[in-house]
């Protein structure tokens, strides 16, 4: 790395920098007051507790953890009729590798592999349509997870698919959007959230201007932000900030990568290929309605759910999995009644646990909860 | 899959527009550009890529930044590696 390039990271690493961020959050918080921000995506909670963000916060200021880890929202039900799918006569199933061991109610991809189902573990959508391309006597269907930041490729792809005419490739589409989601959140009358650090990449795709609403119509300042420790409690200090002066605004920390605009090449293919579901059953979150996407009539050659007219599984979650609650930022993950005995990542129950970027994977990984346990155990 | 990776072209493909070849954690791999074309990506800049796909133009020291982030993630980002290792993007 050059000179220049370690100077960088430096700074964004500097722990008197970040105790200098710090200080001037703990002047921002007005006496006896309380701070709820949730951070959104599941790739800022890896840092807050990766970095332990929370060490350098004052008490009032807490920090929820958000809906925003697509492994973690995707219910039990798509997992099981996804499965359904790998399990017919000549069908070779695609899946990111974060997702393999995700349990459905009668088990995980993983589990469909053993009993002889063909399931493979590809990096891009590209690579499915690879496989597609390489096996025409085998329906290859790519299942496709994820928030805006790889929903375009899913578009991209499928307009490729369209384009060399294939035909045994199809998508088994369960992208998801991040606005409706929010709009469920703050509908939720049993949280207290004063502002949002918002996500960085799925900003890239969708750009600042979607989360006016939340900041003009519900009053809650909202940051767009980094993924460096510094990213995070420098939007921690420009919430404080608004919230301090009165203000409401959508605010860009992250402007290194982040345009206000978002990437309008990705938002056309998004648009050209998909439009909103009525409905969709998040985990934990229950049915928020137009928070997913499905293929448009016009690419329904390339419909997974046409073409094999899944059973769209309903499926409750385990009754001991707290993940719902987690994800709504009601309880921390510890606090779940599985957490850390039964539900590990070595062996899940929730899907929290599952990703490297679910906020109880987080926590288990990095051992925050102790103090977290410290805390609550001396505030009881 | 959630993980963004900074990767330099290394050259755009002539013969099929749209896909460049990039040095991605030290391995050359072929990644779609035609989400970043606005931005007139060329050999030596950097994109920030998602599951094959450039989505944004980053300088040379945020590449660096979130390299150096990756790297702490450990686990998580080996096995990304490794995944775009297995990946025959053509």
């Amino acid at each position: 790395m050059t000179a220049a390039g370690m100077r960088f990271v430096d700074e964004f690493r500097d722990r008197e920098k970040a105790r200098g961020v710090a200080a001037q959050i703990a002047k921002l918080c007005e006496p006896g007051r309380h701070y709820g921000l949730m951070e959104i995506c599941g790739g800022h909670t890896h840092t807050i507790y990766k970095h332990g963000i929370e060490d350098y916060l004052p008490e009032a200021v807490q920090l929820v953890h958000g809906p925003g880890c697509p492994v973690c929202v995707i219910p039990m039900g798509r997992v099981d009729d996804a499965i359904w799918i790998a399990e017919q006569e000549g069908v070779t199933m695609t899946s990111f590798g974060d997702l393999l061991r995700v349990p459905g109610s009668r088990g995980s991809f993983l589990d469909a592999k053993a009993r002889g189902c063909d399931i493979r573990m590809v990096y891009s959508p590209l690579d499915s349509l690879r496989i597609a391309r390489d096996n025409p006597d085998r329906q290859v269907v790519f299942m496709a997870i994820g928030f805006e930041t790889t929903t375009p490729s899913t578009a991209m792809t499928v307009l490729r698919a369209a384009a060399e005419g294939l035909e045994n490739f199809s998508v088994f589409c369960n992208h998801v959007t991040i606005i409706p989601a929010l709009q469920a959140i703050l509908a939720s009358p049993d949280l207290h959230i004063d502002g949002f650090i918002g996500p960085g990449h799925v900003s890239t795709v969708i750009g600042c201007e979607p989360y006016r609403f939340i900041a003009e119509e519900r009053g809650r300042p909202f940051v767009v932000a980094g993924f460096e420790p510094l990213d995070i409690l420098q939007s921690i200090q420009m919430l404080l900030l608004q919230l301090h002066e009165g203000r409401s605004e959508v605010e860009n920390q992250y402007t290194r990568v982040v345009p206000w605009e978002g990437n309008q090449k990705a938002l056309q293919a998004i648009d050209e290929v998909m439009e909103p579901r009525p409905t969709f059953e998040w985990r934990g979150l229950g049915w928020i309605p137009d928070s997913a996407m499905r293929l448009r009539e016009r690419y329904a050659r390339f419909d997974a759910e046409r073409i094999f007219q899944v059973p769209a599984t309903r499926v409750a979650d385990p009754p001991a999995c707290q993940c719902g609650e987690v994800l709504r930022g009601m309880i921390k993950p510890w606090e779940c009644r599985v957490f850390g005995t039964a539900c590990t990542p070595e062996t899940p129950i929730g899907t929290c646990m599952v990703s490297s970027e679910g906020a109880c994977a987080a926590y288990y990984n990095f051992g925050r909860f102790s103090r977290q346990r410290v805390r609550q155990a001396s505030s009881a | 899959m959630c993980l963004g990776i900074p990767g330099e072209v290394v050259r755009l493909d002539a013969e099929r527009p749209g896909m460049a070849t990039v040095n991605v954690g030290g391995a050359r791999r072929e990644v779609n550009v035609m989400l970043v074309e606005e931005d007139r990506v060329g050999p030596g800049d950097w994109v920030l890529i998602h599951v094959g796909f450039a989505l944004a133009k980053i300088d040379e020291e945020e590449a660096r930044l979130t390299l150096s982030h990756l790297e702490e993630m450990g686990q998580a980002y080996r096995d990304e590696l490794r995944a775009i290792a297995e990946s025959r993007i053509d």
